[in-house]
């Protein structure tokens, strides 16, 4: 391609306008992105959402008004229906002006090799030499075990089966609504390597409150370095806001128990890449 | 209608009687225990029934208070009622509430009375417990009026719609509104973890985790909202809350006092998903069943949870032996066929092939085999991933087998179930769903007649035989003669693949042995219908 037409290509990429063909090369998608309705670069974005207004003429000019002040531009009003006197509900679809470059985007890749069960219990096995303790609970008032009952049930989830199924691993699901205090005195008792919390109620970021309740809790109890490897689950959590919580790692929406297990020899058995020393026989105090 | 129900499946009427007789040979041992014992709720509902209401200045019950006292001073074990109406007459305090506020002071001394004086404190709690009973009949007999008024939902399945924002002055418009939508049920779902509360909340509450607490004054406010707005539709809108939990025989009291019309009841839900004593649990189900029983509340069951830890598919059977337990259970407590809205749940993974014809199959298991019971569908939520327009299908799908098979009470469903607590858009939205699906389709049972030894019914076949290996299972697993076999196959990990042993879970600490002596006057008059 030639320098004229590169430059082309990437002010349409770039600052196309609605509709306006991309001179994209096949080798994949340039650095700067926009929504892709069927036509690359044509910024197409579907939304909808309620206004607290009766359908009317002017509540789908403040519905348009909405769309244009969020980017999409022109607005195509596409449906609107009254949900009761007060309230009408809008379908809007149009391109929207915004770019992303993808340059800037902070994303949490993926840091461990994924293991079979097998290299996970073979990975315990040779540098543990003793059974990994791992210890779960939904903590607060959070009573829905799904996403800790998903990661440690034998049953498991997506197909994978739980860690409660690694020979090499000792699992205790203490289940919900577990207090802090009782989760630091059962992991420390049990010599918990891991420690595993599922939160799943986020209103009013109930999670994110528990969680640097639980690892202050933790921090108190265990003398510095001894302290179990701390992880938190949940749809709602932010990856990238470990340190922040206090927390080891964070797992978002739709982990595996095998990603999880991977992790775990990863952080705590490899000798290559652990991250806590070992062995961590001795955790007294309290 | 039951003779056509039977024809679809063609279900061996000898297999089906075996799998009742099946239920009742587990169950029975477990209504026996649960009569030889109280529980701290079952008292404190007694005395709730006697009009004791309200909290001290941190928000403890009085009838926490009192109970406490008087377990400390004289135990529980021939119950709350003799000592408490004993000091009464001793003239400790003048009044039932003086005397629990007194109690909590530490200001009364009470005695395990005998003889006469025994039969006399007992008289007197019999007269006062009778008045709770009889508010409870008046409520009835006005349920009743207000439906011969206003009338009940035209079409079935009713119309079963939830609101959770934790402030009940919100959730009353809302609530309101999703009647006027369409919805016949309201349901105000609890704050997470009130199930874990070993005392009721007092007064009207603004604060809660993903749900509205429990109360007596909230029941009552949503209650009269709802009243208001069945004169307006010219429908009566029932009004659902949740017994299941710690405090199951008080929270079902204040549901019969208040003129709530269905209440979340299951027999074994507070074990297996919420870690409460199997024994707790069983003692506490059967005096708010006898409650239920007399307000003509409508028990919901709890049979969805099965699906959601476990393979709808592998775990279908579990389904169906729960719905028999809880069948015997409820029978025995006195509810009537039209009170029992057993669950079952369309949690079938829809990449599994056939996933359609499987949840057919078992939705007219359950129809077929309880064909007088209202029977509550709830919609899918395991495999609600967030795409929301996948969701909306499988909700259209959801609609679509409670249509076909006769449902008495369907749960809507949301396409943004996992993502959101449902918008005003998506109520709005599942209604229309529901709409459509039942006005398209909502006489296709009349239709519908799975073919012979099909796929249909050779499936509902393999679940009810499964279910009757099970039963089988649970009762030949006895561990020790004394011990129930049902306890037994709990401590196991039978249901939901969780183990409860007997002697484990909160609210243990609640359970007492009862002495002979033993006296309550509320499930004196439950047993004998009585009114004085």
């Amino acid at each position: 391609m030639s320098p004229k037409d590169a430059h082309e290509a990437r002010r349409r990429r770039e600052n196309a306008t609605a509709g306006e063909l991309s001179l994209a090369i096949a080798s994949g998608p340039g650095p700067i992105v926009r929504p892709y309705g069927d036509t690359t670069g044509d910024g197409m974005v579907q939304v909808s959402f309620t206004l607290p207004l009766p359908h009317d003429k002017r509540a789908e000019g403040a519905a348009v008004r909405l769309a244009m002040q969020m980017g999409i531009e022109p607005a195509l009003l596409v449906h609107a229906k009254a949900i009761g006197p007060d309230f009408t509900f809008f379908v809007v679809y149009g391109p929207v002006k915004h770019l992303v470059d993808i340059r800037d985007i902070d994303i949490v890749e993926r840091e461990f090799e994924l293991l079979s069960s097998k290299e996970v219990n073979t990975a315990i096995k040779k540098h543990l030499r003793r059974k990994l303790v791992v210890v779960g609970a939904c903590i607060g008032t959070d009573a829905h075990t799904v996403g800790i009952d998903a990661i440690l049930n034998i049953k498991g989830f997506a197909g994978e089966k739980g860690l409660e199924y690694y020979r090499e691993m000792a699992v205790h699901n203490l289940g919900a609504q577990v207090s802090i205090p009782e989760l630091v005195n059962t992991a420390y008792d049990l010599r918990a390597d891991a420690v595993l919390v599922s939160q799943v109620v986020t209103q009013k970021d109930a999670h994110l409150h528990n969680t640097r309740e639980m690892s202050a809790a933790f921090r108190e109890a265990f003398p510095a370095g001894a302290v179990p490897h701390l992880i938190v689950g949940g749809p709602r959590f932010e990856e990238g806001a470990a340190s922040g919580l206090g927390v080891d790692r964070i797992f978002g929406r739709g982990t595996t128990p095998g990603e999880v297990a991977s992790y775990l020899i990863h952080a705590l058995v490899d000798p290559d890449t652990r991250v806590t020393p070992e062995p961590r026989r001795k955790a007294k105090s309290a | 209608m039951v003779l056509q129900q039977r024809r679809v499946l063609e279900l061996d009427p000898a297999q089906v009687r075996q799998a009742r007789t099946l239920a009742r040979t587990a169950g029975r041992p477990v209504v026996d225990l649960a009569k030889r014992h109280t529980t701290v709720s079952v008292e404190r509902a007694t005395l709730r029934l006697a009009g004791l209401a309200g909290a001290d200045h941190e928000l403890v019950p009085w009838v926490n208070h009192l109970v406490d006292t008087v377990r400390d001073q004289v135990g529980l074990e021939r119950g709350v009622a003799l000592p408490v109406w004993d000091a009464l007459r001793r003239g400790e305090a003048p009044d039932l509430l003086t005397l629990a506020q007194k109690s909590a002071g530490g200001a009364v001394h009470f005695d395990l009375p005998e003889g006469r004086a025994a039969s006399a404190a007992g008289k007197a709690a019999r007269t006062a417990v009778a008045r709770g009973i009889r508010t409870i009949d008046a409520q009835r007999a006005k349920r009743e009026k207000l439906i011969a008024r206003h009338g009940d939902p035209k079409q079935k399945p009713w119309i079963y719609l939830i609101v959770a924002t934790g402030d009940i002055y919100e959730d009353i418009p809302q609530a309101q509104a999703a009647a006027r939508e369409g919805a016949d049920i309201i349901a105000v779902i609890r704050s997470t973890g009130q199930s874990l509360l070993d005392f009721v909340p007092e007064g009207a509450t603004r604060e809660g985790y993903a749900g509205t607490y429990a109360t007596q004054e909230n029941f009552r406010l949503m209650r009269a909202a709802l009243d208001e707005t069945s004169k307006e539709l010219g429908r009566y809108i029932r009004l659902t809350n949740y017994a299941s939990g710690l405090c199951m025989p008080e929270i079902a009291t204040l549901a019969g006092l208040e003129r709530l019309d269905m209440m979340l009841n299951d027999s074994m839900y507070g074990i297996l998903f919420r870690d409460i004593n199997p024994i707790r649990t069983f003692v506490d189900q059967r005096f708010s069943r006898q409650i239920h029983a007399r307000a003509g509340i409508i028990i919901n069951t709890g049979e969805d949870n099965y699906l959601t830890t476990a393979d709808a598919v592998e775990a279908a059977h579990t389904v169906t032996v729960s719905q028999l337990l809880n069948e015997y259970f409820a029978k025995e407590a006195g509810l009537e066929d039209w009170q029992l809205g057993l669950g079952h749940a369309f949690e079938i993974n829809p990449d599994v092939p056939d996933s359609f014809r499987l949840e057919l199959a078992h939705a007219l298991l359950a129809r077929t085999l309880f064909p007088k019971a209202p029977l509550k569908w709830m919609p899918p939520t395991k495999h609600m991933t967030g795409d929301i327009f996948r969701g909306y299908l499988l909700d259209g799908f959801f609609n679509l087998v409670g249509a076909m098979t006769g449902q008495g009470i369907l749960l809507v469903g949301m396409m943004t179930e996992a993502v959101v607590t449902p918008w005003i858009s998506d109520r709005d939205l599942a209604l229309q769903n529901v709409r459509y699906v039942l006005n398209a389709a909502g006489g296709l049972t009349e239709d519908f007649h799975p073919p012979r030894d099909g796929f249909i019914q050779t499936r509902a076949r393999e679940v009810l035989g499964e279910s009757i290996d099970l039963l089988q299972r649970i009762i030949d697993d006895s561990s020790s003669p004394a011990e129930p076999a049902l306890l037994a196959a709990i401590a196991d990990g039978t249901f939901g693949a969780m183990k409860r042993p007997p002697t484990k879970g909160k609210g243990l600490d609640g359970v007492v042995a009862k002495a002979p002596g033993y006296l309550n006057p509320a499930t004196d008059l439950l047993h004998e219908g009585a009114t004085r």
